[in-house]
């Protein structure tokens, strides 16, 4: 099935076809949505890299004399602290531009994790069949079955709280979805010409699963892995609020919510903002993965 | 048909074995003495120490152990809670029905909203209405639904003061739990005073709960009415002269709601990651507020017995849509 996603635009036009990239490009181009995510990430990404020059005060750093100030255009706002400061005096601009940096290692740390943990065995689930696809296959229904935020929970608890927990917690839980797809890509795959020839050429296990398979299903792990970056900073940034994953003072932004919470009284950009900032990201990363698969995919255009 | 059922009670089975494996093996992997931590901070003697470990059989091998836990599941007994001393499934039990008040309320919301939204997109496609709908449950899709709650708390509480912030129902009512549905409850008793008062709390967790559902079945229904409006039979049914609101909503959406009903069902582990989060923000006292507060205390065999539980509910419903799903589309019965 990958095979035909990938070659049919070649396929059907007659000629000389454009290259696949260059098909790719244009398809994506046309929507509107995904270039609007793709442009959202590009400057959170700038935003992240160089969060030490634009920040304009220290994400940790607190400053007594300034509590919970309102932001520049409400009245007792100052400039120098664009966006307010929060219960302890920090700038809050500056915690959500190096939140930024979290929350985007978070979600590529935990899909990477997952994608390369989850290919690898859902190649070995598609090659070997038998006894160790079906084991597993059953622990990845069994894993899908319990509610995801209460899998990672579990597994937080277990743990203990901290970021690197909750990324591995929110990593397992993802996990199933890349083995799902791998696996059927590469059952889908195993049967066709091109792998019967690279046997008979008499290439090994190894350079067939990596080198010859894995190549034609990347387009729906691609896929998956964009729309997976937003599931991973969603669940992170819940845990973080559950007060289960990232730790103050660290400025995860759902970290930061769950400070905020005692303030929904007194001070609203303590708690709108924060989760602003996730609402964007996750809104950013799940319209590039809609715009990458109606690109990739071609049954779905028209 | 009995054949299909079974074949689908068969694949349960080892699921379920596989659940209450994962969740014996997770707690068996707390670091820590499971005797030590019951007692807390005091400490506990040894001797009492050694006769608690053969109460509960921790000096059995491991796979003893494994079957000692079936065999008490099996009666029943998931344990007790290391705070409250209570059996886990009578906690469990009391909890429960606020928890399915709140997400049977957040999907008829979510179903009231969502399928009128997916059907009016679908039939004008590409108008400024299908854009709006598509943008709109993109970003309910996105919504990290703990700050949802805070922000409706903070306009329609706050600012507004329209509904209260927390509970179930204000402290002056008292409504005898027969069915353990607020609402039902306050009905039976005749009180309406109670009723408005548990609707005024139900609300914004309602919203909230139901925000990620509704975006899944507007977008669902849109691109099933889509799928289905461009089959021959809708030309058909159009060429015979039949209004256009008959064609839709007879001939189009009977067919298009089979995979929205399945997206329905599939719904039930969403619900319960939504229920986890806002429980907690409304201290709505129900089972995803329990867990979490049984997390806090260190509570493990809430949280043992409370994940268990929902694990066996989801999977029982998966299930259920399952067979339902073969009953409406006879299609599926007969390709396995």
């Amino acid at each position: 099935m990958t095979a035909e996603v990938l070659n049919t635009p070649v396929m059907s036009q007659p000629g000389a076809p454009p290259h696949p990239l260059s098909q790719f490009w244009s398809d994506f181009k046309a929507n509107f949505g995904a270039v609007a995510g793709l442009v959202v990430i590009v400057v959170l990404v700038l935003l992240a890299l160089l969060a030490d020059i634009v920040a304009p005060h220290s994400p940790i750093l607190t400053n007594n004399t300034v509590f919970l100030k309102p932001p520049f255009w409400q009245q007792g706002g100052s400039i120098a602290y664009p966006l307010g400061t929060d219960a302890i005096g920090r700038d809050i601009l500056s915690r959500l531009i190096h939140g930024a940096r979290l929350s985007l290692l978070i979600g590529i740390a935990v899909v990477s994790l997952s994608v390369v943990t989850g290919t690898i065995l859902g190649l070995v689930a598609g090659f070997f069949r038998g006894v160790i696809e079906i084991a597993i296959m059953r622990l990845m229904d069994i894993t899908l079955t319990l509610p995801s935020l209460l899998l990672a929970i579990v597994i937080v608890a277990i743990l203990g709280p901290g970021l690197m927990n909750a990324m591995l917690a929110v990593a397992i839980v993802l996990l199933p979805h890349y083995v799902r797809i791998a696996r059927a890509a590469v059952i889908s795959e195993v049967s066709k010409d091109y792998v019967t020839a690279a046997k008979v050429a008499g290439a090994g296990r190894l350079r067939l699963m990596f080198k010859e398979v894995l190549p034609n299903c990347a387009a729906p792990l691609i896929v998956q892995a964009t729309l997976g970056i937003s599931t991973a900073i969603l669940d992170a940034a819940a845990l973080g609020f559950l007060g289960l994953g990232a730790q103050p003072p660290l400025p995860e932004w759902g970290t930061m919510l769950a400070d905020a919470r005692e303030f929904v009284l007194r001070a609203w950009w303590v708690v709108t903002l924060p989760g602003l900032a996730i609402l964007v990201t996750v809104l950013a990363f799940n319209l590039l993965g809609d715009g990458l698969r109606d690109a990739l995919d071609p049954k779905l255009k028209r | 048909m009995l054949r299909f059922i079974f074949t689908r009670l068969s694949l349960v089975v080892p699921t379920f074995i596989g659940i209450t494996l994962l969740v014996f093996v997770l707690i068996r992997l707390i670091p820590g003495d499971p005797i030590e931590t019951m007692a807390g901070e005091r400490g506990i003697d040894p001797v009492r120490h050694e006769q608690l470990r053969k109460e509960y059989g921790f000096d059995q091998p491991v796979l003893v152990q494994y079957g000692l836990y079936l065999s008490r599941l099996v009666h029943g007994d998931l344990g007790r809670s290391i705070v409250t001393h209570e059996p886990v499934i009578s906690e469990f039990g009391t909890l429960f029905p606020a928890t399915i008040e709140l997400s049977v309320c957040a999907i008829l919301f979510a179903l009231c909203l969502g399928l009128p939204a997916g059907i009016i997109a679908a039939v004008r496609r590409n108008s400024i209405f299908d854009h709006g709908v598509m943008g709109i449950s993109l970003t309910g899709y996105s919504m990290p639904i703990f700050w949802w709650g805070l922000l409706l708390i903070l306009l329609f509480s706050v600012q507004l003061g329209w509904t209260p912030v927390s509970g179930r129902i204000a402290v002056q009512y008292f409504i005898e739990p027969v069915t353990g549905f607020l609402l039902v409850d306050a009905l039976l008793a005749g009180d309406f005073g109670a009723f408005r008062s548990a609707l005024s709390h139900l609300v914004l967790p309602m919203i909230v709960l139901g925000t990620v559902p509704l975006a899944v079945i507007a977008r669902m229904t849109r691109s099933a009415m889509l799928e289905v409006l461009g089959e021959d039979y809708i030309r058909t049914a159009r060429a015979k002269g039949l209004p256009h609101w008959r064609v839709i909503a007879i001939h189009a959406l009977r067919n298009a709601l089979i995979p929205v009903v399945t997206v329905i069902g599939l719904q039930v582990g969403v619900l319960f990651t939504g229920a986890i989060l806002t429980e907690t923000i409304f201290s709505w006292p129900g089972v995803g507020k329990w867990l979490i507060e049984g997390i806090n205390r260190r509570d493990y065999p809430v949280l043992q017995g409370g994940t268990l539980l929902i694990g066996a509910i989801v999977m029982i419903v998966n299930l259920l849509v399952d067979v339902a799903y073969g009953l409406i589309n006879p299609r599926i019965r007969h390709t396995r």
